[in-house]
């Protein structure tokens, strides 16, 4: 058990040394400067505006979902193009239940307005 | 290239093929159709055209799909639960969504949604396709514990489900991996097989697996000590969704439970300790902390829990009988449980419930047959004959006994004892307590009515003739393939 264990634990005690390591060494050798613009919450010059807890409306994240949704349906289709040829008759029909059951979803989001911005 | 094509039998998943599209298609014309009725028994119809279409399956059983789907007698008997459960439901629960206005038609849409992963949970010897299952089931059930929208203690109760479950599945699913990391299959007729091999090869992986599996299910099935979201899941929850998520997603949990404990790692020697120790937790745990409780609600959470723990009896004793015992229990259980909660579904229907023992004062005064039915059910709850709820006790007690699990046997009937206090507390109110005003009338809707007549018959048919009952039970049981 331990033979076949053994590289993987020699690449997590690899990576933990690495990422030790180097935040010992930047706390250890680095130059320590307070000042104000290191004191940002952006270094790189952005000047932070507002709280992060601003509302946002619903609807983003309403169409960010419905997104990944039709989204992965699109990912099935490609391997399924990919073979098309193969698999025939019985593939179109398995991939058009799924199409027709996904279909069954937009037209729901549609009557539901809930693709309408205003 | 040459594909092997999978042999489509649709037949075999005819039953879930039509939830589904039945619930679809709701989902569909519920933009279209203003009245919500046509909606709710359409749900219904759907049910009804499952069951026919599962029935003539009985004594035929048929695995089809790479093996991944069994239709063999024990997975009808449980859609037969599960149907009876999700139409009972559809027919309580309108009256109570309409009164807190929190009715629509994706209700009747997610609940058919859920029985279909019951189904599927059932319907499978793989331990892939019944975690498939599962979750069909559970995510519709997170959306309808928090289906009153505006109500933080069903939010709260939405999310604490949500949670809960999010983690058991991942135990749940952790646990096939190693399984599966052990055995080299999902399959539980090539584990039983070739048990002996398995176990002297990787028993470590097989013995922690299994145990992650048993977890992930006794977060589901609410087995002492996973218990701790169903008291304020049950509180929160719309009423007959309560109702729905104490026998349901309990049956199928059990249903997957037995099938991977009784038959998949049947051999597996170690396991009875964890299992007595989990039905003993589990009985007396529910029923002491249920004695405390003075909402209805949270009393009935912990008395199904203390259930859980007697049908868990059943499946530490293992063996046929006590299968086919728990699989009786199951049924008489989906009956009466499903009829308390209709009857305090009809009292909450009220916006001033607020679901107290102490509210059913004068119950009986006012609704002499409304008290009556509740009694009935909670005699049968605590197991007193003629009614379904003694006799499934005594098979699953006389089953434990027969196969050598005398202490088992003896503190579940003493847990039943201590039962018997907190169930005839709300026989006691609504019959003897002198009301300080006068008991708020309720209607009855022609629905609920029927709801609480099936439900009776059902307590009492399965009490008093329970032979015919059992020999079905016992004939589903042990044709898995």
């Amino acid at each position: 058990m331990f033979e076949i264990f053994f590289p993987i634990l020699a690449l997590a005690a690899l990576a933990a040394i690495i990422a030790v390591g180097l935040a010992l060494l930047s706390v250890t050798l680095g130059r320590r400067t307070k000042e104000g613009a290191k004191m940002e919450s952006y270094e790189s010059g952005m000047v932070p505006t507002g709280d992060t807890r601003s509302r946002i409306p619903i609807k983003f994240y309403l169409v960010a979902i419905l997104f990944i949704l039709f989204d992965i349906e699109v990912v099935f289709l490609y391997p399924w193009a990919l073979i098309f040829r193969q698999l025939g008759i019985f593939g179109f029909i398995e991939m058009l239940t799924f199409i027709v059951i996904l279909l069954v979803g937009y037209f729901y989001i549609l009557g539901k307005g809930a693709l309408k911005w205003d | 290239m040459d594909l092997k094509l999978a042999t489509i039998d649709l037949g075999l998943i005819a039953p879930e093929i039509i939830i589904a599209a039945v619930a679809m298609l709701i989902l569909l014309l519920g933009n279209v159709v203003r009245r919500r009725t046509i909606l709710a028994y359409f749900g219904l119809f759907g049910l009804v055209a499952a069951l026919l279409t599962a029935l003539p399956r009985w004594g035929n059983p048929a695995s089809g799909f790479y093996g991944m789907v069994q239709a063999d007698n024990f997975a009808i008997f449980f859609k037969i639960i599960f149907i009876i459960a999700a139409g009972l439901t559809i027919l309580m629960a309108r009256r109570y969504l309409i009164s807190h206005e929190i009715e629509s038609p994706e209700f009747y849409a997610l609940l058919l949604f859920s029985a279909v992963g019951m189904m599927v949970m059932a319907a499978t010897s793989d331990l892939v396709v019944i975690f498939l299952g599962l979750e069909i089931m559970s995510v519709p059930l997170y959306v309808m514990a928090a289906f009153a929208r505006h109500d933080v203690s069903s939010n709260e109760a939405g999310i604490k489900y949500f949670i809960m479950g999010a983690f058991a599945s991942g135990i749940l699913i952790y646990g096939i991996a190693l399984v599966y990391g052990a055995t080299g299959t999902t399959d539980l007729r090539r584990i039983l097989a070739d048990w002996g091999f398995f176990e002297m090869h990787s028993q470590l992986f097989l013995y922690s697996g299994a145990i992650l599996v048993l977890i992930g299910f006794g977060f589901k099935v609410a087995a002492v000590p996973f218990h701790m979201w169903v008291p304020d899941v049950y509180q929160g929850a719309p009423t007959p969704v309560t109702a729905f998520f104490s026998v349901a997603p309990k049956a199928a949990g059990f249903a997957a439970l037995l099938r991977i404990f009784t038959y998949g790692f049947a051999d597996m020697s170690q396991l009875w300790a964890i299992l007595w120790i989990l039905a003993v937790l589990t009985m007396t745990v529910g029923n002491i902390l249920a004695i405390f409780q003075d909402n209805i609600k949270r009393m009935l959470a912990y008395s199904s829990i203390a259930h859980a723990g007697y049908i868990l009896v059943a499946l530490t004793a293992g063996g046929d009988g006590a299968v086919s015992s728990a699989a009786y229990y199951l049924l008489a259980y989906t009956f009466f449980n499903l009829g308390a909660f209709a009857v305090i579904t009809l009292i909450d229907t009220r916006n001033s419930s607020t679901a107290q023992i102490d509210e059913m004062q004068g119950l009986s005064g006012r609704h002499p047959f409304l008290a009556a039915v509740l009694a009935l059910f909670m005699f049968a709850l605590a197991g007193f004959p003629p009614t379904a709820g003694f006799m499934g006790k005594f098979y699953i007690f006389s089953e434990a006994i027969k196969n050598g699990y005398i202490g088992l046997a003896i503190i579940g009937v003493m847990n039943s004892f201590v039962s018997v206090y907190y169930y005839l507390r709300v026989v006691v109110v609504s019959f003897f307590a002198r009301p300080n005003k006068e008991f708020e009338a309720v209607s009855y809707t022609p629905a609920i009515f029927i709801v609480l007549v099936i439900t009776a018959a059902g307590t009492l048919i399965l009490g008093i003739l329970p032979g015919y009952w059992l020999s079905l039970a016992r004939a589903g049981i042990f044709q898995f393939l």
